[in-house]
């Protein structure tokens, strides 16, 4: 083989030497796309996966069954009615005398809004809850891991004296308010909680309260 | 005195530990990437302070654009081989006498993204081949009263996978009585179990000790 190779060298000449190659190869350009094909596979990885938020809804009391939907205690009660423009109204106990409704106070999602009436309510639950978790943190209980959210739903059902809220959505809510309530609850440990239609009354408060705001926006300009 | 003379170094550098840690950031990369599924419709979902991640298999998605169209995603299942998309389209094909080839079930199966295609539309929609070509076939899921396949979507993906769990996707701008329209049936369809999906924020909450 190695003669035949010399053959066709001294063919051509004879004086042309084989060329010879350097050992190492530029590595250049592979890192150039390596680079390339790294930043691709960044961008493209969904690095924060979606997560998930869970609400329980009561069940639906159909027409032709006879069952009484479950009676709650009206002085926990607070009914929060999602407006438009990110606004938010609220009142304690139950709307049930047209003549003479109860006024709704308006305020919003920021962390001294609707956040602060919770955590108000909601003090005894929401204290028992952060010591229980300050105290996992230090390593005054000691509990397995699994079993500190159930210790939590735990201490949520035992709790008897925070509110009930009642989230009601006026028609032009948004559905990202309805995710910031449902989020509010969470974080201010809301034991009990549900969604509810509007009532006829509900509703005319809402208009009224808005026409009233407007009014006053009016008479400021 | 001879001069040392130093050997001549060449201005290169070598490259080969840089090739090798881009190598194996590279592998990293290309092993954890979950690639994102394309969307029919972009939808800015809201914030949460929830850390629960998405399962993986047995959901099925409710989505509602910006512009109140409805959409629909179901998976395969935990496992590919189960399928179940091709289930519940000719689950879906048999109740509203629309009878799908095995090409057009396969094919359903593997797009594999959320749609929002009229079962009448569905012929044409499966045909197209690229995602440009299927756009003018989303016109939304209907729910009316009327003729309410998002109902018969969801029945169906129960019926071929029982242990499937129904997810809502909105956009934060949403409006509300759309929402609250498709949380109804699907409580008609006895589903009170819902799961909101978010992204995440965080919030701390510091209670006040001034008492």
């Amino acid at each position: 083989m190695a003669e035949i190779a010399e053959a066709e060298v001294k063919q051509k000449g004879g004086k042309k030497k084989p060329k010879k190659f350097p050992t190492n190869v530029d590595m250049t350009p592979m890192v150039d796309l390596m680079c390339i094909l790294i930043t691709f596979f960044m961008l493209t990885t969904a690095f924060n996966k979606p997560k998930i938020m869970e609400i329980r809804l009561p069940e639906k009391i159909k027409k032709n069954e006879n069952v009484e939907p479950p009676k709650i205690a009206k002085s926990r009660t607070i009914n929060v009615i999602l407006g438009p423009d990110n606004k938010v109204f609220w009142y304690p106990g139950v709307a049930d005398d047209p003549k003479n409704p109860p006024p709704l106070r308006v305020t919003d999602f920021s962390a001294e809004g609707i956040r602060q009436i919770m955590l108000e309510r909601n003090r005894a639950l929401f204290k028992k809850i952060s010591a229980f978790n300050d105290d996992i943190l230090t390593g005054k209980i000691e509990i397995p891991r699994d079993s500190v959210q159930s210790a939590i739903s735990q201490l949520k059902r035992d709790d008897d004296t925070g509110p009930i809220v009642l989230i009601k959505a006026y028609k032009e809510a948004k559905y990202g308010n309805f995710v910031d309530i449902i989020d509010e609850m969470s974080i201010c440990d809301i034991a009990r909680y549900t969604f509810v239609d509007l009532s006829w009354l509900e509703e005319e408060m809402v208009e009224k309260a808005l026409s009233a705001e407007q009014a006053a926006q009016g008479a400021r300009n | 005195m001879p001069k040392i003379k130093l050997p001549a170094k060449s201005p290169r550098i070598d490259m080969t530990p840089m090739v090798d840690l881009f190598s194996v950031l590279l592998i990293f990369f290309v092993l954890t990437a979950t690639v994102r599924p394309p969307e029919a419709a972009p939808v800015d979902v809201p914030f949460s302070v929830s850390e629960k991640h998405v399962p993986d298999a047995n959901i099925m998605t409710v989505i509602v654009s910006k512009d109140d169209r409805i959409f629909f995603n179901v998976d395969n299942g935990p496992d590919t081989i189960l399928q179940f998309r091709q289930h519940i389209l000719d689950e879906m094909g048999q109740r509203y006498d629309i009878e799908f080839t095995p090409q057009e079930l396969r094919r359903f199966a593997d797009i594999n993204c959320s749609f929002g295609v009229p079962i009448h539309e569905m012929k044409n929609y499966l045909t197209a081949k690229t995602m440009r070509e299927r756009e003018p076939y989303e016109t939304g899921i209907p729910i009316d009263s009327l003729d309410n396949q998002l109902a018969m979507w969801i029945l169906c993906s129960r019926l071929v996978n029982p242990a499937v769990q129904a997810c809502i996707k909105g956009d934060y701008e949403t409006k509300f009585p759309v929402v609250r329209k498709v949380l109804d049936i699907l409580q008609d369809k006895n589903v009170n179990r819902f799961n909101l999906i978010t992204s995440l924020e965080v919030i701390e909450v510091k209670e006040e000790k001034n008492e």
